[in-house]
This record gives C-alpha cells, structure tokens and sequence, in this order.
C-alpha cells in the first residue's frame, strides 16, 4: 500500500507538468494584447510596453517562457499578475472562501443526500422514495445558474433567512451558496446511495445476515448500509477535488471571493501566471483527492487490494 | 443404514423423541407483476433427532423457498405465508413473535446457502463474521467471540485456524468458504442445520468432503438435518429418509433405501431412470419428458399429469381418480411409504 501511495504520488509529477503546459500554451495563444488591454483606454508608453513584455518574457517564444515560468516555481516563486501583485497571494487570499464553500457543500451533499438515499433504499417504492425520485430529477434537471437566482430569490429575497451576497456573515454566508452548489451532487449521492442500498438488500450475505438470527438493525446497518456505502464515499470524496477548483458560477452568482472568481478573472485579462497557477492547483487537488479515495476504497472494500 | 419404522411414514426417529422440527400443510404465494406464483402448496415433513432428510426436486419445485419459510427469511412482501404451521419444539414459529423467531435462528435453527461466496459478506472477516452468532446470541465481547470463531474453523477443519481467522471470504477457496458457513451455522449447537444445496458449487471432491464434514458434525451433535438437493447421488450417501417435491408439493416420501430401490411415483421413477448408467455407456440418457410446470399456471389435477407416462385420463381413469382433474392426495401406499399419484400401485414394483 505505502509502495503503491508513493508510486501514485510520482505520477502526480508529469501530470501536473502536462496540465500547466496545457493551460501556459493556450493562455499563448488567446488572441489579444494583454499588455496593451492593461491600459485600457489610456494607451500605455511604447517604452513602458516594452519594459513590461521583457518583465514578463512575454517577447520569449513559448517554449522558453514555459521554461522561466517552471524555473521561477522551483523556487517557490509562481510569479505575479501584470500588476505586480504575486500570484500566491491571490490563492492564499482566495482558497480559504473556496474551502469554506466547498466544506459546507459537501457536507450538505453527504448528509441530506445519504440519509434521502438510504430511506429511499431502505423503503423502496413508498411515497418517500418516490418524493426523492421526482425531486431529484426535477435538480439534475435544472442548470445550476437558474437555481441560484430561484434561491437567491426566494430564500434570500421574499423569506430574507439567508445573506445573498459577500461574505460579511461569515460561515452563514456560505448556506445558500453551498446549498446551490451542492444540488447537483445531493441528487446524484440520494440516487447512488438509493440504488446501492436497494441492491445490497437483496444481497444473499444479507439473507445470511437473518438467518443467523441477527438483531434487525445489525443486519440494516452493519450488513447494508456499510456495503452500501462504499460508491458513495468514493464519489463524495472525488467530489471534493472537483469542487475545490472553485466554482465559478456560484462564486459569481454570490459575489463570493475565491478561486473560481480568480480563475475567470484571470482567463479574461489573459494574465497567463494566474491562469497557470490556479490551474495546476485546482489539477493538483483533483489528482489528490482521487488518490485519497482509491485509498479509503481499499480500506473499505478488503477485496481490493493494491500493489 | 436406515432403522425406519414400519408405522410412522412421516419419517424415522433414529434417536430421540419425536420430531424437532414439524411442518404443516405450508403454503407459500408469491405476488408478482404477471399474478400469482405458487411456490409452495401443502408442504408436510417431520425431523427428528439424528435424521437426515433430504427434500430432493428440480429448481422451482419449491424446496429452498419451504426451507426459508421455515427460516423466516422470505421476503415478505412479495412473498406470503398462507397457511400452515411450523412446530419447532413443540412451538409454533409462525404465530410467535419476530423477536422471538429471531431467537431460534441459530440456537434452535440454522441455515448453509449453496453458494458460499456471496452468501459471506465480503468486506468482514470470516472470523468477525463467525463471531458474531456469539456476539448477537450470547452477548460475548468480541474478542471472545474470535476466540470462539477460531475453535469453531479448527471444529470444521479449516487449517492454521487461528492465521486465517482474520482472513476475507474471497481469501479462502470454495470448499473452505462452505466450511466457514458450516462453521457459521454450527456455532450455537442448533438442534436443526438445514443445508440448501451445501455442496452444488463445489468440485466433486470437495463436495465429498464437505459432505463427511456435515455427518461427522451431526454425529457429534445429534442436530437434525434437512438436506435440499437435487443431486441423487448426495441423498443416496448420506439421507435416512427422502421427500421428493414436485410443483411445490412433496409427491414421494420414505426412506432413501424404499423411494430409491422402488419408487411408487411416476415423478420418482422418471428421475431414477433419468441417472446416467455405467453401464449404459454410450447409450441415451433417458430425460423426463415435458417441462416443470409454470407455478402461475399449475396444470389441473396432478401437476405432474402432463408429463407422466402412467397417466390415465378420459375413460382409462377410474372414478374419482381422475388424473387431469382429480388431486392425488399424499397417502400412505405402502407401509413407510407415502405418494401422491392415483396409481402408486402400479408404479410399485413396475
């Protein structure tokens, strides 16, 4: 297993390399003059031009540029913003409203959507499951825009319980928003857990499980829901790699301050160093969160084993 | 090998004082989409102390559902226990209360599925998984309950016990895992083991094996055993007595010696004669003809009619034994020897 972690760790390596190279060479090729839309409509000095492409390598071929960008990382240096502003302090200050975000998210996802799922599961073809099923669909199938101003609108507006905007209210704040965010993924945790408890039900171990005379809520909890569970941690803990890349969307929606806000910021003032960096970080926690979840995989299910 | 005695059909007491175990006249439905399935229709046996019986039938003739009625483990709905009792000690488990059923699965009666693999939860240690009758029975601590678990796999001969205990289903081979269900269902002394097809996935050897491991176990123990099978051969080894169940009804029932050297039902005969001969090799094997009935849709009369070569129908029946419209009652045909076909007598000796 510690073999195979480090092995997985590794792997991490060309990974992130590739998807920084990706993400450097199409910020190259937007087309547009980031220097000159700095100005604004103020053109800026031909010599203040050219003084700020040679800070920026902007003058270097991209090769070479990718090269720099890589060299100055090594150091710990994710360079700055064309306003001199260093890149690290834009994710420092930004990553804290994003993990917020994604911690109230999640847990909304995991607890609502477990305990709806495993009722349903449990109670297949009652009036609850079929509330779940109606429900559900009903979210998948609206975007995730138009759910943020209905919430925005009634939640916020006409009942006033939640803050739609900023963060003044601290983890309040973050209800709605994570509310939102979350919806998508709710519906399809209650779907999983639903089908993965329904199935397990009928599992000939759980049939052992009564015959051998246990006490009905071992048999529930501790022969099926366990079971029951594994797909579904695995896909709430891939879940969070997702949403810690910053959800735009929402962010934009809730004028919430952080990494999705930068990175759509950032793509439109083709400020290729922020690009870059948030975009090996959001990839870097996407990889780390799948490998954390092919490890609770093996601890969870004894037949898998890695080597 | 078998002391049946001459005057009581409904099994032979090697031991003991009367049946542990009896069945009445069970009735199970089943409501699915395309109506209703009847899977079990006026099923009787005794067991007594000691006693090997073997309920022998072809899928879908309604032996594993009377057993996990038997049980309590049918899923109700869609399943329905319509009638019938089920005297376990004298106690009727089908009036008593869920807890109290609950209490007699595993001290008083336990159940071995046929296929070991996914009848085992995979994701908790055999050892856990034996523990935990101790656990859920006796209120042991775990760790006692392991201790126990290990005795028991050194019980039914699984080696280096006390290495493996800790081991996961999927770590043991097919024979092994049977005998850590063995070991599963053993563990409080139950008075009845019934075992559903123990040893159908297993390879021949192991089969065998798995087999002298339950005889062994029931010598020791004086448990009853009701063995579901439809492999002739395993109820010739090691069955004191046989029913043979078709369509759901038992059709066929005496001791194995009786029912197998002479079967006085068609049903009965057609399976005897269906066994591939050694010394016929080469030659046909000799099916029975027809398909087992549509448990929906049974056919009128006896089940079996449509299939049966002695059937007589129109003017070739007698009164009132009427093959396609009259229901052969299960009777005594012989002393020891009880059959539900019209025409037994004819079948006898044929």
């Amino acid at each position: 297993m510690g073999r195979y972690v480090a092995r997985r760790l590794l792997l991490t390596i060309p990974v992130l390399l590739g998807a920084s190279f990706l993400i450097f060479a199409m910020v190259y090729a937007l087309p547009g003059d980031p220097i000159r839309a700095l100005g604004g409509d103020r053109p800026l000095a031909p010599a203040v031009v050219a003084q700020l492409k040679q800070e920026f390598n902007l003058n270097d071929p991209l090769g070479i540029q990718y090269l720099k960008y890589l060299g100055d990382m090594a150091q710990g240096d994710l360079g700055t913003d064309f306003r001199g502003r260093p890149v690290l302090d834009t994710i420092s200050q930004r990553l804290p409203i994003t993990i917020k975000l994604t911690v109230v998210a999640i847990a909304i996802e995991a607890v609502i959507g477990i305990a709806a799922g495993v009722l349903a599961g449990i109670r297949r073809n009652s009036f609850f499951d079929n509330v779940v099923l109606v429900s559900t669909t009903l979210v998948v199938s609206i975007p995730i825009l138009v759910l943020a101003f209905i919430a925005q609108f009634v939640f916020g507006l006409r009942l006033g319980l939640f803050p739609i905007s900023g963060v003044q209210e601290g983890w309040y704040s973050f209800l709605l928003p994570g509310f939102v965010l979350a919806s998508g993924s709710l519906a399809y945790v209650a779907r999983l857990t639903r089908t993965s408890v329904a199935e397990n039900m009928r599992a000939d171990y759980v049939r052992t499980a009564r015959a051998k005379g246990l006490p009905n809520r071992t048999v529930v909890i501790r022969h099926t829901l366990r079971n029951s569970l594994i797909p579904v941690v695995t896909f709430v803990g891939a879940d969070i790699g997702t949403l810690l890349g910053g959800a735009i969307v929402t962010e934009s929606v809730f004028n919430l301050p952080g990494i999705g806000r930068a990175i759509f910021d950032a793509v439109r003032a083709q400020e290729g160093a922020v690009v870059v960096g948030i975009v090996t970080l959001m990839v870097f926690f996407f990889i780390f969160f799948n490998l954390v979840v092919d490890v609770l995989y093996a601890v969870l299910d004894p037949r898998i084993r890695y080597e | 090998m078998s002391t049946a005695s001459t005057s009581a059909p409904s099994g032979s007491a090697r031991a003991g004082f009367g049946p542990i175990l009896e069945v009445q006249d069970l009735r199970v439905q089943f409501r699915t989409g395309s109506g209703l399935v009847n899977a079990v229709n006026g099923v009787s046996y005794t067991v007594s102390e000691g006693e090997t019986l073997a309920i022998l039938g072809e899928s879908g003739s309604g032996k594993s559902v009377s057993a996990q009625a038997i049980m309590g483990i049918l899923d109700v709905p869609p399943a329905e226990i319509t009638s019938g009792r089920i005297l376990f000690e004298g106690r009727d488990l089908l009036t008593v209360s869920a807890e109290e059923q609950r209490k007699v699965r595993g001290p008083g009666i336990s159940m071995i599925f046929q296929d070991a693999l996914s009848s085992l939860n995979p994701v908790y240690s055999v050892g856990f998984q034996i523990g935990e009758m101790f656990r859920a029975h006796r209120g042991m601590s775990r760790k006692d309950a392991k201790k126990r678990a290990v005795e028991l796999m050194d019980r039914v001969r699984i080696p280096a016990a006390a290495q493996r205990v800790n081991d996961y289903p999927h770590q043991f081979s097919g024979g092994m895992r049977q005998r850590v269900m063995i070991a599963m269902a053993i563990a409080l002394d139950p008075r009845i083991l019934i075992a559903d097809e123990p040893t159908t996935a297993l390879d021949v050897t192991v089969q065998a094996q798995v087999m002298d491991l339950l005889k062994d176990l029931q010598r020791d123990t004086g448990m009853g055993l009701v063995l579901i099978t439809h492999d002739l051969g395993v109820v010739n080894e090691v069955a004191d007595n046989v029913a043979v169940m078709y369509a759901g009804r038992i059709v066929e029932r005496g001791t194995v010696d009786d029912v197998f050297g002479d079967p006085a039902h068609p049903y009965t005969d057609g399976l005897m004669s269906s066994i591939p001969q050694l010394e016929a090799k080469g030659g046909r094997l000799l099916p029975i003809g027809g398909q087992p009935p549509n448990l929906a849709n049974i056919p009128s009369g006896c089940p079996f009619h449509p299939r049966c070569p002695k059937r007589r129908i129109g003017a070739d029946a007698l009164p009132g034994r009427h093959c396609a419209e009259d229901v052969p009652p299960l009777r005594l045909v012989v002393p020891g020897r009880e059959a539900a076909c019209h025409y037994s007598e004819e079948v006898l000796g044929a």
